[in-house]
């Protein structure tokens, strides 16, 4: 058994318009992992092929201690798996579903379930085709996590949730890190989401990955400089900053890679600063993805 | 209870960071008392461990609690915790008036002058509602 729970690397995958290239990732045992990237970034193949439903080109796939697809049998008693496309039977009541589940996996946890059934606002005797959307989805994660799985893969668990089904979903999520042996891996468009309750982000943009590490790093490289900058002075380009605009004599400077001395930079250049702020993922989110693609261009 | 909020642009270990500070200087976390494990703290609140790691990890740096191995976490056992967090809050915003008096070339006589100018208003203030 090593340390991580998932381990990809030099996993490649080519489709007509779409090549998911060289994806390196490693999840730590007991850690939350977020997936974020734009619409057909490549997030939800990643997922499939560490679940062995989509086959990599080339590259080694690692779960659970489990080589991707081939042990995928053997590694699917450990992993519950969730996504927008899962089918519940239509005509069958979610109770009959839970009994189902409970016949297959030994580590079914009926009390959790009961638990879940009544935190979730679910009725055991409704027939699926009656609920909601929103009711659906947490049915079909409450059938996930009674599992009480090693590794729990969940793809846009909270996409087309109300913001209170969302933040139920949340908590039990981070509830089910109160057990160290456990991991998660999700994907979301909600950077809120991910900000809240990952250990790790990666970041996905056109099929690579841009960044991967540990989120309070990661939030903590990030910062964004109010600067003023009196006529005749010229801002230098300096180190770490990715983006530079300016109107008039006030500038705005965005930092990824951050450090104490940058802000007696500019004022050695002869600008003022004003403030040096925090950026939430959403706006690190956004020029990131500006910046990679800039880059690509260049 | 503690609140993250989204209005809030300060980063998340720093909004729990302060709602801890807020305890220990009203007294319901005591002097010396047992606080929650990071992963209890980080399940209550409905954050990333990671999150709370860091915030226990400054708030250790600065001596506010302590870390014994095996044993869990604790608020530091001098008595006076709590008059250390506010002296460290006035500390900051004294800081901050300084630096906005700088940035307007405000001298420190008429900086001096300024705060006495809100000092009377305020405790003028405070004996009107009393």
């Amino acid at each position: 058994m090593n340390d991580y729970a998932i381990e990809l690397n030099g996993v490649h995958k080519s489709y007509r318009f779409f090549n998911l290239q060289n994806i390196a990732l490693r999840l730590q045992r007991g850690t939350i992992m977020g997936l974020i990237g734009p619409n057909g970034a490549g997030k939800s193949t990643t997922i499939r092929i560490l679940m062995g439903l989509v086959h990599q080109d080339r590259g080694e796939v690692c779960v659970l201690g489990h080589h991707m697809p081939e042990e995928q049998i053997a590694a699917k008693w450990d992993i519950g798996f969730a996504s927008d496309d899962m089918r519940l039977y239509d005509s069958m009541t979610l109770g009959w579903h839970i009994n189902f589940m409970k016949s297959i996996y030994q580590s079914w946890d009926d009390a959790y379930a009961q638990l879940l059934l009544k935190r979730f606002g679910l009725r055991a005797e409704q027939k699926i085709k009656g609920i909601s959307h929103g009711q659906r989805v947490k049915a079909a994660l409450l059938l996930v996590f009674a599992r009480r799985p090693k590794l729990l893969v969940l793809d846009e668990p909270t996409t087309g949730l109300d913001p209170v089904a969302r933040h139920e979903i949340l908590r039990e999520l981070t509830a089910v890190m109160a057990s160290e042996g456990r991991s998660v891996l999700f994907s979301s468009h909600n950077t809120q989401d991910v900000e809240q309750i990952s250990d790790q982000i990666t970041f996905i943009d056109r099929g690579r990955i841009i960044d991967s590490m540990d989120k309070e790093v990661y939030l903590d490289r990030w910062r964004r400089l109010r600067l003023e900058v009196p006529t005749g002075i010229e801002l230098p380009t300096l180190p770490g900053v990715i983006g530079l605009q300016q109107t008039g004599r006030l500038a705005v400077a965005i930092s990824n890679a951050f450090e104490s001395h940058l802000p007696n930079a500019y004022e050695n250049s002869g600008a003022r600063v004003h403030a040096v702020e925090n950026m939430t993922l959403e706006e690190i989110f956004v020029a990131n993805v500006e910046h990679s693609r800039e880059e690509v261009k260049a | 209870m503690f609140v993250i909020s989204q209005t809030d642009n300060r980063p998340m270990y720093l909004q729990i960071m302060e709602q801890i500070k807020q305890r220990i200087a009203v007294g319901d976390w005591a002097a010396g008392q047992a606080i929650p494990s990071i992963r209890q703290l980080a399940v209550d609140i409905g954050v990333s461990v990671i999150t709370v790691k860091r915030a226990y990890l400054e708030l250790e740096r600065e001596g506010m609690i302590v870390t014994r191995q095996g044993k869990g976490c604790f608020v530091a056992s001098d008595a006076d915790v709590g008059t250390r967090i506010r002296e460290q809050e006035l500390a900051q915003h004294l800081e901050q008036a300084v630096r906005s008096a700088a940035m307007m070339g405000l001298s420190p006589k008429n900086l001096e002058k300024r705060i006495r100018a809100v000092y009377d208003r305020v405790t003028d203030a405070d004996k009107e509602t009393v």
